[in-house]
């Protein structure tokens, strides 16, 4: 059962590096778990050697150290992000059949995703904005937001004007229907699922204010 | 049985007009861009290139699509922050494209070099790349109908062959190189070394000989050789 709601709003919304944060806090110990390409990976810092979490890149390998440097940099060996990254005691490669059979087989135990707009419903759409003139391009994320047993997404709550990316019905190309677990924003965390919106924690807002400001039936946990 | 070849241009020789070219590789991580410097000078043109990417740079794949010799791409992540040539024949249309999500790329890979006929997967259902296929629910669970894609050629880089053509690859450069190994008819292998027979571990051995027709040996460029 989620614990009540929890207002901070003696702060301002979080960073970047704290949702990162607050998400790797919710990833249990023991978990397989693939961070998206971009903002996702930031939450791979606060996944410490102690949290006890084998990271997944779809390219092939598990137990992916963090990004190489210097003469550590070797082509054959980078992320989905084709960031050259260090393997970790314990890595595995493998080929591109299995590694997609870790996620559609539901093996994989979380993935952290970007997103244009998520629905409440848990509808994800990030990987085409539908422009005429843009060049469709879609890697694993549709395969990542099926796969997973948790998807989380992790975004800014509100697009830089002004809309809301949480929405009654994702109006961008879908890449997955009702596979959005958790949503985790600068303003607020959300459980999302067939029965709407709850959210569970606030940030630099209050849960009324919240409501107020999205087109989107909440409920508070 | 495999041939081990003296040259990247003996091992693409035979490569028709309208083929359909697998080729390896994730950006340049097992990018084979040696036997596709082969590809260009050989000369076959009204190609369907299948990958995971449509080039990077200038240089590979990319190359490849500038010399003019593709007529459509099959790949999952097309854009790139250095996917120029491609964006400039995409946008200009002188180029098709299909979108396959990565995992259903590989699968309908595996699908082709296992004997499969089509199979069900759940991966973009309700999204616009499903549109027109069949869907069936399953067990409660909704799925789109996926058909094999086969190669006349898979081009791939490994990291050693032994003589027989056995592969072992390296680190992540192995990505679609196993899976495309199975799914052609002619499966063109370069890499870093070629060993004799029980050099190679058979326990370590990630694609057998079975599934590969020629190997080449090109010495790495990025340090790969160790």
């Amino acid at each position: 059962m989620t614990a009540p709601i929890r207002e901070h709003t003696g702060r301002g919304p979080l960073g970047k590096d704290e949702i990162a944060a607050r998400i790797a806090r919710d990833i249990p110990a023991g978990s397989y778990v693939n961070l998206g390409i971009g903002q996702p990976t930031l939450v791979a810092d606060h996944l410490g050697p102690g949290a006890g979490v084998v990271l997944h890149t779809e390219n092939g390998m598990l137990g992916m150290g963090p990004a190489a440097t210097g003469d550590e940099i070797d082509p054959d060996l980078t992320n989905a992000g084709k960031v050259p990254v260090t393997e970790l005691p314990g890595a595995a490669y493998f080929h591109h059949a299995d590694s997609f059979a870790m996620m559609r087989g539901g093996h994989l135990d979380v993935c952290v995703l970007g997103a244009f707009q998520v629905s409440a419903h848990g509808d994800l759409a990030n990987w085409h904005t539908g422009a005429p003139d843009a060049i469709p391009a879609v890697g694993g994320a549709m395969d990542l937001a099926i796969g997973a047993k948790q998807v989380f997404v992790m975004m800014t709550l509100f697009a830089k004007d002004g809309t809301a990316k949480l929405v009654r019905e994702c109006t961008y190309p879908l890449t997955g229907l009702r596979c959005v677990s958790r949503l985790y924003t600068d303003l607020a965390v959300f459980e999302l699922g067939a029965e709407g919106a709850v959210v569970v924690e606030t940030f630099g807002i209050s849960y009324d204010e919240l409501a107020a400001r999205l087109d989107v039936p909440l409920r508070a946990a | 049985m495999t041939t081990v070849c003296e040259s990247t241009d003996e091992a693409v020789a035979g490569i028709e007009d309208g083929s359909t070219v697998l080729i390896g590789g994730f950006g340049m991580a097992g990018m084979p861009v040696d036997l596709i410097d082969a590809v260009i000078r050989q000369g076959a043109e009204d190609l369907t290139i299948v990958s995971n990417n449509a080039g990077n740079g200038d240089t590979g794949l990319a190359a490849l699509l500038a010399a003019g010799r593709v007529r459509r791409v099959v790949c999952s992540f097309p854009r790139q922050s250095d996917s120029w040539v491609f964006d400039g024949l995409y946008r200009s249309g002188r180029i098709e494209l299909e979108v396959v999500p990565q995992g259903t790329l590989a699968e309908r890979l595996r699908a082709a070099g296992a004997g499969i006929g089509a199979f069900f997967c759940p991966t973009g259902v309700g999204t616009p790349l499903a549109e027109g296929k069949e869907t069936r629910v399953i067990d409660g669970r909704a799925y789109v109908l996926e058909y094999p894609i086969k190669g006349d050629v898979a081009l791939v880089k490994a990291h050693v062959a032994d003589r027989v053509g056995n592969l072992v690859y390296r680190k992540t450069a192995r990505n679609f190189g196993p899976v495309m190994a199975t799914a052609a008819t002619t499966t063109v292998v370069q890499v870093g070394a070629v060993a004799e027979p029980g050099d190679i571990d058979p326990e370590v051995v990630v694609t057998p000989g079975i599934f590969v027709d020629r190997v080449v040996v090109v010495p790495d460029r990025a340090g790969a050789t160790s």
